[in-house]
């Protein structure tokens, strides 16, 4: 992107997961949701405190819990690091709530570094 | 307005129920985004901290053009310090429930920074009420 372009394009989850080579694990509806950032936490009320609408979540959290907070606080999607796999319930919510749950083999750190890279121009 | 939602001690698969019925509420009533926001951190809060640590609770739901009040009324252990409960990072969680991520010792003082107004009265070995008031208009 050209430092002098004026038009600033939010980024939508799908071209993360394609960009990051992310899998989807559920939430399908949710892909086209527009990303305004992330924030990494696997601390539930540092998230429900600080977190905003419209981010990423980047955690190793696996239980149901993790979709309520990301429903309540309208968040885009969650991305699972390091190979963790959500639970069956966490699924079910996701499909229902469309919103995402996407995962990662790398750790919070690589992952958060690259995506920062990614979305730091746009 | 009036709505009650039961509240089941221990049950973790139903944390947030509540919350996300106060928050679709504000939103068919069309109030700002970022009072709906603060209400539901608050909300959320309070009712994880029901499940954690009472028996079971209810939360009460009143509603009217200018505010929103939420009363979460429980029975359990109640709380003996209150003052250093609302400390940031103070928990009295147990270990499973800090496995999960929470029991950070954020949740009091996310529903204080939140709430337009908190209340709280404990009686130990009773239970707890926690008020939240929001201006909604």
């Amino acid at each position: 992107m050209n430092d002098n372009d004026p038009i600033v394009l939010a980024m939508q989850v799908k071209e993360i997961v394609q960009a990051l080579e992310l899998k989807v694990y559920s939430g399908e509806e949710g892909l086209d949701r527009e990303v305004s950032g992330a924030y990494v936490s696997d601390l539930l009320s540092d998230v429900m405190g600080h977190a905003d609408t419209g981010q990423l979540w980047i955690t190793l959290q696996t239980h149901k819990n993790v979709m309520a907070i990301a429903s309540l606080k309208d968040l885009a999607a969650v991305i699972l690091v390091a190979g963790h796999k959500p639970a069956e319930n966490t699924v079910e919510q996701s499909n229902e709530e469309g919103i995402p749950i996407l995962g990662t083999l790398l750790s919070n750190f690589e992952i958060s570094g690259r995506l920062y890279e990614l979305i730091k121009n746009r | 307005m009036h709505f009650e939602y039961n509240i089941e001690g221990g049950d973790f698969t139903r944390a947030g129920y509540a919350s996300s019925q106060v928050k679709k509420l504000l939103k068919k009533q069309g109030v700002e985004m970022s009072v709906i926001k603060r209400t539901v951190v608050a909300a959320y809060e309070a009712e994880v901290n029901v499940v954690a640590h009472a028996y079971g609770g209810v939360m009460y739901v009143d509603l009217d053009d200018r505010q929103m009040r939420i009363v979460l009324q429980d029975t359990g252990p109640g709380i003996e310090d209150i003052q250093q409960a609302m400390e940031e990072g103070y928990s009295t969680a147990s270990d499973a429930v800090r496995e999960m991520g929470f029991g950070a010792g954020m949740g009091l003082s996310n529903m204080k920074k939140n709430a337009h107004e908190l209340n709280i009265e404990s009686e130990v070995g009773k239970g707890t009420r926690v008020e939240i008031i929001m201006q909604i208009a």
